[in-house]
């Protein structure tokens, strides 16, 4: 049996790829609350990270680690279908009702899949300086992704659309977090109820963080 | 006796029947009167079939053996919950008097693809002795039993052992996943035997045994729902499969073949 083809094994490949992603998300939130400072810090810090040669290294880990995580969740939610193959009228309830986003994680991913794709498409591979987004930020010539984001979110549907989806990340890390650590072999009476509660705390930050860049954009701004 | 009030209820069943696992069920519903609320929920299903069967009906077929929540023989899902509604209960310890007169009780099946029907709320449950044949032995060499005290064993140990072993092997765990996964049954099998020095000789090779023989039977995989630790009758915890989780990356990263 491969392990990278073995149940626990696929589970694990999606914990240690999904804890990957779960880092990635809170430094980009941080990232984008600096639209708050203004263009000129906003496009300084884009700036910085786009000529840092280092960026095309944690790119390439991203985009390794996030197809994996895609693809073993798709195997698993094929063959999980498969292993329950009729339906009950009713599922557990009550006292016994299980973690609720835990049976929603393949439908929140789905969402969270073509979102990525879109957002690469209209901010990462958008309009730049050859299109007219250029600012010159203390002397240097940049691309203006700010003004790009503004007009963005200034937007309604696309302001909306950003912020379920961004629910949809809180949602996804609510369960991805603490299951991650299960899945990897980690749980302790005393410490796992902690891990729980900041997994929580921690998909809530993640989600308002990155729903403050468009409310601020369209309400404030 | 002073003091003991006798009291009846009358529930409405809806139960899932099915002649065997080729042909379509469907639920039928059944009409259960003057139920003493005394009665254990399969005594009242013994009470609707003595009806059924003066009827000339064919009743309802469920599995039960020992009726004292240690066999793991009983097991059908009622309204949703694999054993009923209580926490740490088999169906047969589950009594009338958690039911109110006039309830209407769904009764299914363990539904999962490893877990085909036999016949009604019967189902068979052979997987997951296939999972145990695969590895959820010791190998001693046969003879005079060994002086019981020869291998000293912690006190602590024993008790989380002991803890694992509880598992009666009812299917529970897999009734209620989502994803019709055994890990839990196979966590606490693996756990009760890694505790003991008698078991943690073999405990890698069985890890990977096991798993396989899991999949193989085709059980689904875990998302750490948490609903098995949940419907368990026995409360094994959910902590188990974290640590099968554990032993299983061990032991693939040791493996070395």
């Amino acid at each position: 049996m491969k392990y990278s083809l073995s149940s626990i094994g696929q589970k694990q490949i999606m914990a240690v790829t999904g804890l990957v992603w779960a880092g990635f998300v809170l430094s980009h939130m941080i990232g984008n609350l600096l639209i708050i400072a203004g263009p000129d810090v906003y496009n300084g810090y884009s700036h910085a990270l786009v000529s840092n040669p280092l960026v095309y290294l944690a790119e390439a880990g991203l985009v390794l680690t996030l197809l994996f995580h895609v693809v073993k969740g798709i195997r698993l939610t094929i063959a999980n279908r498969r292993a329950r193959d009729t339906k009950y009228a009713l599922t557990p309830n009550g006292a016994k009702s299980p973690r609720f986003q835990s049976r929603w994680m393949i439908f929140h991913g789905s969402i969270i899949l073509v979102f990525i794709i879109l957002h690469l498409l209209s901010f990462k591979y958008g309009p730049g300086i050859r299109e007219g987004y250029i600012t010159t930020v203390n002397g240097v010539e940049m691309r203006d992704i700010y003004r790009l984001v503004v007009e963005a979110f200034r937007q309604p549907g696309y302001m909306l659309w950003y912020v379920i989806a961004m629910v949809f990340v809180g949602l996804h890390l609510s369960h991805g977090f603490y299951s991650s650590f299960a899945s990897l072999g980690f749980y302790h009476p005393r410490y796992s109820p902690i891990l729980n509660k900041f997994g929580y705390l921690y998909a809530v930050v993640v989600a308002l963080g990155f729903i403050v860049p468009p409310i601020y954009v369209y309400f404030v701004l | 006796m002073a003091g003991t009030v006798q009291r009846t209820i009358n529930v409405k069943l809806r139960v899932w029947r099915q002649p065997n696992r080729d042909t379509p069920g469907h639920f039928e519903e059944y009409e259960a009167r003057d139920i003493n609320t005394d009665a254990s929920f399969l005594e009242m299903l013994d009470i609707v079939n003595e009806r059924l069967i003066k009827e000339n009906k064919d009743p309802i077929a469920f599995d039960h053996d020992c009726r004292e929540g240690i066999c793991g023989s009983c097991s059908m899902v009622i309204n949703g919950n694999p054993h009923g509604p209580e926490l740490g209960t088999a169906t047969c310890q589950l009594h009338m008097r958690k039911f109110k007169d006039g309830d209407t009780i769904t009764i299914e099946p363990f539904r999962a693809r490893a877990f085909p029907i036999i016949k009604d709320l019967s189902v068979d449950r052979t997987a997951l002795d296939k999972i145990i044949a695969a590895g959820g032995y010791i190998s001693v060499n046969t003879g005079n039993a060994p002086d019981a005290n020869s291998i000293p064993v912690p006190k602590a140990d024993a008790d989380e052992a002991f803890d694992a072993a509880t598992c009666i092997g009812c299917g529970a765990c897999v009734a209620a996943c989502v994803n019709s996964s055994a890990m839990l049954f196979m966590a606490a099998k693996i756990a009760h035997l890694e505790k003991l020095p008698q078991g943690r000789v073999e405990h890698e090779q069985r890890v990977l045994k096991m798993v396989k023989a899991m999949e193989e039977a085709g059980f689904g995989n875990c998302s750490n729902t948490g609903a098995c630790a949940l419907s368990c009758p026995k409360e094994i915890k959910f902590e188990t499969i974290a640590r099968l989780n554990r032993s299983f990356l061990k032991a693939s990263v040791k493996r070395r073949s």
